[in-house]
């Protein structure tokens, strides 16, 4: 039987086959996939996501990135945000390319919720980890082009009762972090801040100061990362994932937060303690 | 399909199929669709704890089924992958059970009339509202006819006296519990005139489509707080909405709106 018809559930709808979103996108409708794409020669000007920083806390773990993309010279967008919900149980930063990153972003959310709805129960937190190597090994093609994309996975394990954090690179590559990391073109900086100031059990309040310091150590470094903008009142999105889901800081904590780094830099613009 | 070695009228055929049909879907067990105050309830008296006739499709639009789980969960399948995608290439406000409801009739219609057998289910397509006047209820039926119902919808073997009963006591505006416990009382009663049987929650799926959750308004119900709502001397009458994980989480799949309460920003460009 054909799968014509006007109106009609296509055959491909009915096949019995896997629960994941992207396998059945790429046998039904693969145009619609961002790894299936021929590219034009030559360098492709996009604008580029910078800094992003996540780390563990006592009960959780925090997902911090910077507002800013950049092309070249240009900044593109101030108030980009680059840190996202993937389901309830975890979050994703993106750096690199922001079209790309961000088309990936909501193919993986569209992943774990449809696994989720057919088969009853929630992906583990590895699955959805190895989910995101694979869709980042699709995107290689582009990455040789320049099209790079590059996240941070971070979720609560709750059968580990933590925070868990993964990174990535170019080839799919997928790595487990312990205690903190940083991605994008500030990642250097933040990292060595996030170094000397992170230390193990960690509370919330104090996690997100350590991530407001770390991006405002990236930002006075790198060009690329946007630091806290008073004047716009642009703060950093921060992201919280805890036993009971994802929640993202409201503004006045994050103001507070930003208010006070800057306070604590003024006359000791290192942040030498 | 064969030839038959002998003429046999189409009306003849087409009535052979619609009982065989009917027979299948006359051999299991009730669900019962029904809209209450906050939303839209599904009950349906299933043992199993893994093998479901009640699901989630969409943001808004849940799905129930009668007949061959094998058939219906094909279907069921089917559903989430059709939501799914149009909502990833348009958006998520984009999916609608009428569009759903319409593809499910012309897939069953079309079975129907060219497969060796018809599909022996009858499924609900629910998409809940903003308010219970936009609730919208589809009844689809093995040979692709739909029927947009207004309250509520009983299917399956004993369909008939709980549609009666259903007409009798539903009314617009029930809460939570008074609708679960009528719905529980007609899916125990003896189509044969014989002694109700009174169904214990774990003889029960129940599932909501909650318009007052955010996002995702799916929701199963069992364990305790299903207990606590059949309950006629407990005071629970509904199911909490604000529980801890709802009460900062603003999470919603579009990367791009993820967050509403962030356009509140003054922004100095």
């Amino acid at each position: 039987m054909s799968g014509r018809g006007p109106g009609r559930l296509p055959d491909a709808f009915r096949a019995p086959g896997s629960s994941s979103f992207t396998e059945f996108l790429g046998v039904h409708a693969p145009d619609l996939l961002p790894s299936r794409r021929t590219l034009p020669k030559g360098p492709v000007d996009a604008p580029h996501g910078t800094t992003i920083v996540t780390l563990t806390y006592a009960g959780g773990l925090l997902m911090a990135g910077d507002r800013r993309a950049t092309m070249g010279n240009i900044i593109a967008n101030r108030d980009m945000e680059k840190v996202f919900a993937a389901d309830d149980f975890s979050v994703i930063g993106i750096a690199g390319t922001a079209g790309l990153a961000i088309e990936l972003v909501k193919l993986f959310q569209v992943e774990l919720e449809h696994y989720e709805k057919i088969e009853g129960a929630l992906m583990s937190l590895e699955g959805k980890a190895n989910r995101l190597a694979t869709m980042i090994r699709g995107n290689l093609g582009m990455a040789m082009q320049g099209l790079t994309v590059v996240p941070v996975f971070g979720g609560y394990d709750l059968d580990a009762s933590q925070g868990r954090i993964f990174s990535y690179d170019v080839t799919g590559g997928c790595y487990e972090e312990h205690d903190h990391h940083t991605i994008g073109s500030g990642s250097l900086f933040a990292r060595g801040s996030l170094k000397k100031l992170w230390r193990p059990g960690l509370d919330v309040d104090q996690a997100l100061h350590v991530a407001v310091e770390a991006l405002y150590d990236a930002a006075d470094d790198d060009s690329a990362t946007g630091g806290p903008d008073l004047t716009r009142r642009i703060w950093p999105t921060v992201a919280y994932v805890e036993a009971h889901g994802v929640r993202f800081a409201d503004e006045p904590a994050v103001h507070a937060a930003v208010e006070d780094v800057v306070a604590a830099r003024t006359g000791n613009p290192g942040g030498a303690r | 399909m064969t030839q038959p070695p002998f003429y046999v009228s189409p009306e003849q055929v087409m009535k052979d199929r619609a009982d065989f049909a009917r027979k299948g879907i006359a051999r299991g067990r009730s669900v019962i669709v029904v809209g209450y105050d906050k939303g839209i309830a599904f009950v349906a008296e299933n043992r199993s704890r893994a093998l479901h006739k009640v699901s989630e499709i969409y943001d808004r639009i849940g799905f129930a089924a009668v007949g061959k789980y094998n058939e219906f969960e094909n279907l069921r399948v089917a559903g989430i992958r059709y939501a799914d995608m149009r909502g990833y290439s348009y958006d998520r406000s984009d999916v609608t059970a009428r569009g759903l409801a319409n593809a499910y009739a012309q897939t069953l219609g079309t079975v129907f009339i060219q497969e060796s057998k018809p599909f022996e289910v009858e499924i609900v397509v629910a998409e809940v509202g903003k308010t219970a006047d936009e609730d919208q209820i589809y009844r689809l039926m093995y040979d692709g006819s739909v029927a947009d119902e207004v309250g509520f919808v009983a299917m399956g073997g004993a369909a008939e006296p709980i549609e009666a009963g259903l007409k009798e006591q539903w009314r617009a505006g029930m809460p939570l519990s008074e609708v679960l416990q009528m719905a529980v009382r007609l899916l125990g009663q003896d189509p044969a005139g014989g002694e109700a049987r009174t169904l214990d929650p774990t003889a029960l799926e129940v599932a909501v489509l909650d318009r007052t959750r955010p996002r995702r308004t799916f929701r199963r119900i069992n364990g305790d707080l299903l207990a606590s709502l059949l309950s006629e001397t407990d005071p629970t009458s509904d199911a909490p909405t604000d529980e801890a994980s709802l009460g900062e989480t603003h999470v919603s799949t579009n990367p791009q709106t993820q967050r509403p309460g962030a356009e509140a920003t003054p922004d100095g460009d």
